[in-house]
């Protein structure tokens, strides 16, 4: 790691990389690149360099794992070896396994997962370069890639982070913040529904601090929402009024 | 009782279509008296009906659609087929051979082996089988010649057009024989490579710019000018 600065927050209210504290970092979403998978998604956001993506509805292997009733749902979540500072061990980790889970478990309620039983919906995720907030840019890339895939769903679902650095409440935090600041409040959104699929917290907030940074975080999660929409119409421009 | 887009608006999962008391339609999902998207298409309105042409999308199987299938496995009783779909369809032994069998001297694989591609009907599907396919009529059975593309499944209506329009000039233009199955798959046959080459061309522009106006008379253009292009090379 590079040196641990003193101060996240300088005079002026601006952060490490100049943002403020309610500014997100720059995010490119693109949809639809991955020829082989039947939908995928890529996202950079700051530092962050991610790609999802999906396979089925298809016949789920090992066959006694299938659900009578709906579609499994699996996820993985997989950083590759060059995504961090040093090397990372190409085995899934244990905070892998974890982050897998809670993706799949935000994803799963957007879905009709009711309409396609004995199937599975296979999401792949894979960091290729890490800089904070990789959950939540996780979710943002693979319900895209699940929409583009054709799968049925309630909503898109987008998430975002806020957090406590230096006493000071902000929005989307950097791998530099989460590891100094005070805590770190991901949420995942379905924007029109206005439903949370996923709400985690690390580290310490009054209860007013908790509610100002959900309040935040969901205020992000719309900004990105917008950005996540404009990249799946983009795929189809020129689709335009037709009279047959 | 509003309505938030207008006809062949493109619309994401989520979008809040309409509110009142409309009806549900393709790819649309009611909570609450709100009519929302569950694909990513383009909006059409039918009377109080609302539906969403997806874009993107898979074949589900339906009781009396033609499909063009490749063969997987070879069983005792009959052969599994990917007919591009979440689901394997099922073709049995009895439903092919018209003589009677017995798993234990009929080699079933000397008659479909995997790989070898199939023209079938759905005979029977429902939410806890898998759908059941029969060769039994005339225009089914083993694809012996031409060749396969494929093509997503909910663009099949546009190849064939308002009336059956565009396949129709495309079989005239090109010469060639074309039998569209419902799951996307298509078969061309032809007299000549070059003929079957052109009509696949025509199709995947087709697939492409399925959501833009006066497709038909392009893709005509499209054939004599590539007819013309062939000729000159010879």
């Amino acid at each position: 790691m590079s040196k641990k600065p003193e101060k996240l927050i300088d005079k002026k209210g601006l952060r490490l990389d100049g943002r403020k504290p309610d500014e997100l970092r720059q995010t490119k979403i693109e949809i639809g690149i991955l020829s082989n998978a039947e939908g995928s998604a890529y996202i950079q956001q700051g530092k962050n360099k991610i790609l999802a993506g999906v396979y089925g509805p298809r016949e789920l292997h090992p066959k006694h794992l299938a659900l009578p009733d709906r579609t499994v749902l699996r996820c993985r979540y997989h950083m590759a070896p060059f995504s961090v500072e040093e090397r990372k061990s190409p085995a899934p980790s244990r905070r892998e396994i974890e982050l897998s889970k809670v993706i799949r478990e935000s994803l799963e309620t957007s879905i009709f997962l009711e309409y396609y039983p004995r199937t599975a919906i296979e999401v792949f995720i894979e960091v290729l370069q890490a800089d904070g907030g990789t959950r939540c840019a996780s979710i943002t890339a693979a319900s895209l890639a699940l929409a583009d895939a054709g799968i049925p769903m309630r909503d898109l679902v987008v998430a975002c982070a806020a957090g406590k650095v230096d006493d000071t409440i902000v929005l989307d935090l950097m791998d530099t913040e989460d590891k100094m600041g005070t805590a770190d409040v991901p949420v995942a959104l379905m924007p029109n529904l206005n439903v949370i699929t996923l709400l985690q917290m690390d580290g310490i907030l009054t209860l007013e601090e908790f509610e100002k940074a959900v309040n935040l975080a969901v205020e992000g999660c719309r900004k990105i929402y917008a950005i996540q929409k404009e990249a799946l119409k983009n795929k189809y421009v020129g689709v335009k009024e037709v009279d047959e | 009782m509003p309505t938030f887009f207008e006809r062949r608006q493109i619309v994401t999962p989520g979008d809040l279509l309409a509110e009142g008391t409309y009806i549900t339609g393709e790819n649309t999902y009611k909570e609450n008296k709100k009519i929302y998207a569950s694909r990513i298409g383009l909006v059409e309105y039918e009377d109080k009906k609302i539906n969403v042409v997806a874009l993107r999308a898979f074949y589900i199987p339906k009781v009396e659609d033609t499909v063009i299938g490749k063969i997987v496995e070879v069983g005792f009783n009959g052969w599994m087929v990917d007919i591009h779909s979440p689901y394997l369809a099922l073709l049995r032994a009895s439903d092919v051979l018209s003589r009677p069998f017995k798993p234990q001297k009929n080699d079933l694989s000397e008659v479909l082996d995997a790989g070898d591609l199939v023209i079938a009907k759905i005979i029977a599907y429902d939410r806890a089988h898998s759908p059941q396919l029969t060769v039994g009529e005339p225009g089914l059975g083993k694809i012996t010649r031409g060749q396969v593309m494929k093509i997503t499944p909910t663009k099949i209506p546009r190849v064939i057009g308002r009336k059956g329009s565009m396949i129709s000039m495309i079989k005239q233009e090109t010469g060639c024989h074309i039998i569209l199955g419902h799951n996307g798959i298509i078969l061309i046959t032809g007299k000549r490579l070059e003929d079957e080459q052109l009509a696949m061309m025509a199709i995947h522009k087709i697939d492409e710019e399925s959501h833009t106006t006066g497709l038909t008379d392009r893709i005509s253009q499209m054939i004599t000018k590539e007819k013309a292009k062939q000729k000159e090379e010879k």
